[in-house]
C-alpha cells in the first residue's frame, strides 16, 4: 500500500487531468443531451428507418444490464448458496449493479422517442411482448437493487427500525432479483427471436436466451473481479485474492459451459462453414470469440493465471470486451447485412453514452467516499483522503482505456 | 368476415392515384417531391413501384398474426378483427421494436419531430369500419387494387392464376407469408424484383418469442421454490454444524474472514 505521503505528491496531478476529462465528457454529453431532446432523434443520432436501434439500445441497454448482472451473481452467491468468503465485496458489487440499472433508465429516456410516456407499460399491458417483460423486470429489479442497496445508506444514517425491516426481508429479496434478473437477462435475448430473416445466422439462433443469460453470469464475474481490482488499486484496499481466484475458477466453467452450447449450435445450425468465409460479418465474428471465449480460456486454464491479481484482471477485461463486442454484433452488425445498411453511431450518441459511463463512475466515487461501501478495516487511507483529495472521478483512466 | 386487399400488378397503369390518396386519407402532403420519392417513408405510407414496364406496390401487408402489434410493450398497434393493423399514438413510447420485428420493414418513424410517432398504413380502419373500402382502392381506376373479403379475395386470385396460364408467378404473396396478410399481390414477374422477401416462415413470427415468454409463469414460482430450497439447505448445514459444536474445525473456515 502507498503511504500517505506518496499520496498527496501524486494525486492532485492525476485528478486534475481526469477531472477535465470528465468536465468536457459532461458538457459534450449536455451539449447533445440538448439536441436531442430540442431537435429529436434525428438530429442527434444516425438512426434511420432502416436502422432504428443504434448504440443507445446496444451499448447503454444490452451492455448496460449485461456488466451490472455481477449484482445478481454474487448476491446468489453469498445469500442462497451461503459461500460467506465472498461477502466483503458483495457491497461494491451491489453498488455497481445498481448504478449500472439506473443508468440503463437514464440511457431509455434519450432512445425512447416520447419518454414522457416510459411509465404505460404499468397500465397498458401487452403479455405477449418479450419489451413488455423487459421494461417490467427492469423496473421490479432496478426496485429490488435500490432495497438491496438500502442497508448501506440506512447504516450510514443510524436508522436501526428500517435497517431491522430490510434484513428481515433480505432473502425473499434476494430471491426475486434473481428470479427478475434470469428472466430479463435471457428476455434481452428473447427480443431478436422474432426477426429471424433480418439477423445474420451467426448471432441468430433459437438459444439466444440462453446465450444471453449465460454470458450475463460470465461478465457479472468478469465485472466483479475488474471492478475489485480497480477497488483495491485505487481506495488503497486490501485486495481479496481468495475471492477474485474463486471467481476465476467459476468463470471458466461459465465461459466453458458457454463455449460448447455455441459452438454445437453452430454446427447444429449448419452455420459452421460460414465462419470460414472471409467476410465483413465473418471478422467481428471471430473477433468476438476470441475476446470472449478463446483468449480468456487460454489464460484463465492456465493455474499460474488464474492466481495472479494481473492474470485475473486482464482475462476479466478480455471477457467483458468481448460480451461487449457479442452484444454489439448481435444488435448492430448482424443486421447490417438484411438491411443494406451500415450503421455508425454519430457524435452526439458517442457523448451521451460517454457522460452516462463518467456518470457512473463518478457516482461510484461519491458512494465510496460517502457510504460504508468498503470494510472500514481495509481502506487503508482513510483519514488522509478526507480533504478533497478522495478520488471522486479518478476510477476514470482504467476506463477511457477500455 | 376479414377484410382485404388484393393488388394485381398486372392491371396497375401505375397512375399513382392511390399514392395520393392515402396521403389525403392520412392527411400527409403529397406534391410532386413526394410522388418522385421510390420508397416507404414516414410521409409516404404507400408507393408504386417501376422497374422497367412492370409496377408493384408496397405498403403495410396487415398480417393476419402481426409481428408489430405482439411486440408492442403498451398495445399501441393492434389487429383489428375487421384486418386493419391500427395505431394508436397516445399511447405509443416510442421503444421502435416495431420496427425492428416487422418482417417487411414497414413501421417508418418521424425523426424529424422533437415528438415522433410511428407512420404506416393502417388499412383506413375508419373507412372499412363503415363498410367502405380502403382510400387506395376506392380511387384505383382500373381495380388493380380490390378491397373486399379475404377468402373471396384469395379465391378470386387463384382464378385469375389459373384462367392466365404464364402470365402469372404461380404465387399469391400475403396467403402463407408469416401465417397470412391482409394484402395479397399478384406479379407478373418474381417478387423480389421489387424488394419483397420470399424467404419469410409461412408461420406467424410472434410464436417465435411466446414460446419462450410464455413458459415464464411456470418458471417464477419454480424458480423461487429451488432458491429457496438451496438457501435452505445451505443455511441448515451450517446450522447444524453449529449445533455439532466446534468438533469440526474445518467448517469455521468458511466462515466471514473479516
Amino acid at each position: 500500500m502507498k503511504s500517505p505521503g506518496e499520496l498527496t505528491m501524486v494525486k492532485p496531478f492525476r485528478l486534475t487531468f481526469w477531472k477535465v476529462v470528465f468536465f468536457f465528457l459532461m458538457a459534450a454529453g449536455l451539449y447533445a443531451t440538448f439536441i436531442r431532446f430540442t431537435k429529436g432523434l434525428g438530429a442527434s443520432t444516425n438512426l434511420s428507418d432502416q436502422f432504428p436501434w443504434g448504440i443507445w439500445i446496444s451499448f447503454d441497454v444490452l451492455c448496460g444490464v449485461m456488466l451490472a448482472a455481477g449484482g445478481f451473481t454474487l448476491t446468489a452467491a453469498v445469500h442462497i448458496f451461503n459461500i460467506k468468503r465472498m461477502h466483503s465485496i458483495i457491497r461494491p458489487t451491489i453498488l455497481t449493479a445498481f448504478l449500472g440499472y439506473a443508468l440503463v433508465c437514464m440511457a431509455l429516456m434519450y432512445d425512447l422517442g416520447k419518454p414522457y410516456n416510459i411509465w404505460h407499460p404499468l397500465i397498458m399491458r401487452n403479455p405477449h411482448s418479450v419489451m413488455f417483460e423487459v421494461a417490467y423486470c427492469v423496473m421490479l429489479y432496478t426496485t429490488v437493487l435500490a432495497l438491496e442497496f438500502s442497508p448501506i445508506v440506512l447504516e450510514r444514517f443510524g436508522l436501526e427500525r428500517p435497517l431491522k425491516v430490510v434484513k428481515t426481508i433480505l432473502i425473499p429479496l434476494v430471491i426475486t432479483g434473481v428470479i427478475l434478473s434470469t428472466l430479463h437477462q435471457s428476455s434481452l435475448g428473447t427480443l431478436y427471436l422474432i426477426v429471424p430473416e433480418k439477423l445474420h445466422p451467426f448471432w441468430y439462433s433459437p438459444l439466444l436466451p440462453v446465450f444471453f443469460f449465460l454470458s450475463a453470469i460470465a461478465v457479472g464475474l468478469a465485472m466483479t473481479i475488474f471492478e475489485s481490482s480497480l477497488s483495491s488499486r485505487h481506495f488503497g484496499l486490501q485486495l481479496e485474492l481468495p475471492v477474485l481466484q474463486e471467481l476465476g475458477r467459476a468463470l471458466v466453467v461459465v465461459l466453458g459451459i458457454y463455449a460448447i452450447l455455441r459452438f454445437e449450435d453452430l454446427v447444429h445450425r449448419g452455420v459452421l462453414r460460414l465462419t470460414v468465409q472471409p467476410g465483413y460479418e465473418m471478422y467481428l465474428f471471430w473477433l468476438e470469440i476470441s475476446l470472449a471465449i478463446i483468449l480468456p480460456l487460454a489464460l484463465l486454464l492456465q493455474s499460474r493465471v488464474r492466481s495472479s491479481p494481473t492474470g485475473l484482471y486482464w482475462s476479466a477485461v478480455l471477457v467483458v470486451l468481448g460480451f461487449i463486442t457479442n452484444r454489439m454484433n448481435v444488435s448492430i452488425t448482424g443486421f447490417e447485412g438484411s438491411t443494406g445498411v451500415r450503421y455508425f453511431p454519430k457524435w452526439s450518441e458517442l457523448a451521451v453514452t460517454g457522460m452516462i459511463i463518467a456518470a457512473g463512475f463518478a457516482l461510484f466515487g461519491l458512494a465510496v467516499k460517502y457510504l460504508p461501501i468498503f470494510p472500514r478495516e481495509h481502506v487503508m487511507e482513510e483519514p488522509q483522503t478526507e480533504p478533497e483529495l478522495v478520488p471522486v472521478v479518478s476510477p476514470l483512466p482504467e476506463n477511457a482505456g477500455d | 368476415m376479414s377484410k382485404a386487399l388484393l393488388y394485381d400488378s398486372t392491371v396497375c397503369i401505375g397512375c399513382k392515384q392511390c399514392e395520393q390518396a392515402c396521403a389525403e386519407q392520412n392527411k400527409l402532403p403529397y406534391d410532386d417531391a413526394v410522388a418522385a420519392q421510390d420508397f416507404q417513408s414516414e410521409r409516404k405510407l404507400t408507393v408504386v413501384l417501376t422497374r422497367e414496364d412492370k409496377f408493384m406496390r408496397r405498403l403495410c401487408m396487415n398480417c393476419q398474426e402481426p409481428s408489430c402489434a405482439s411486440v408492442c410493450p403498451v398495445g399501441a398497434l393492434q389487429k383489428t378483427a375487421l384486418g386493419p393493423v391500427t395505431y394508436d399514438p397516445s399511447k405509443c413510447m416510442g421503444c421502435r421494436y416495431c420496427m425492428v420485428a416487422c418482417p417487411f420493414s414497414v413501421p417508418k418513424y418521424e425523426w424529424g419531430k422533437v415528438i415522433p410517432k410511428v407512420q404506416k398504413c393502417t388499412m383506413c380502419p375508419d373507412r372499412v369500419s363503415q363498410g367502405k373500402p380502403t382510400a387506395c382502392a376506392e380511387i384505383c381506376p382500373t381495380g388493380a387494387t380490390k378491397f373486399g373479403e379475404r377468402d373471396d379475395l384469395i379465391a378470386e386470385a387463384r382464378q385469375r392464376i389459373r384462367d392466365n396460364p404464364g402470365k402469372y408467378v404461380n404465387h399469391i404473396y400475403g396467403l402463407e407469408e408469416v401465417g397470412g396478410t391482409s394484402v395479397l399481390l399478384l406479379s407478373a414477374v418474381p417478387f423480389e424484383t421489387f424488394g419483397y422477401r420470399t424467404n419469410l416462415s409461412k408461420d406467424p413470427l410472434p410464436m417465435l418469442t411466446y414460446r419462450v415468454l410464455s413458459r415464464i409463469p411456470d418458471f417464477v414460482p419454480l424458480g423461487g421454490m429451488m432458491l429457496g430450497g438451496i438457501w435452505w439447505i445451505t443455511h441448515r448445514r451450517e446450522e447444524v454444524a453449529r449445533a455439532e459444536g466446534k468438533q469440526s474445525e474445518g467448517d469455521n473456515k468458511n466462515g466471514r474472514k473479516s
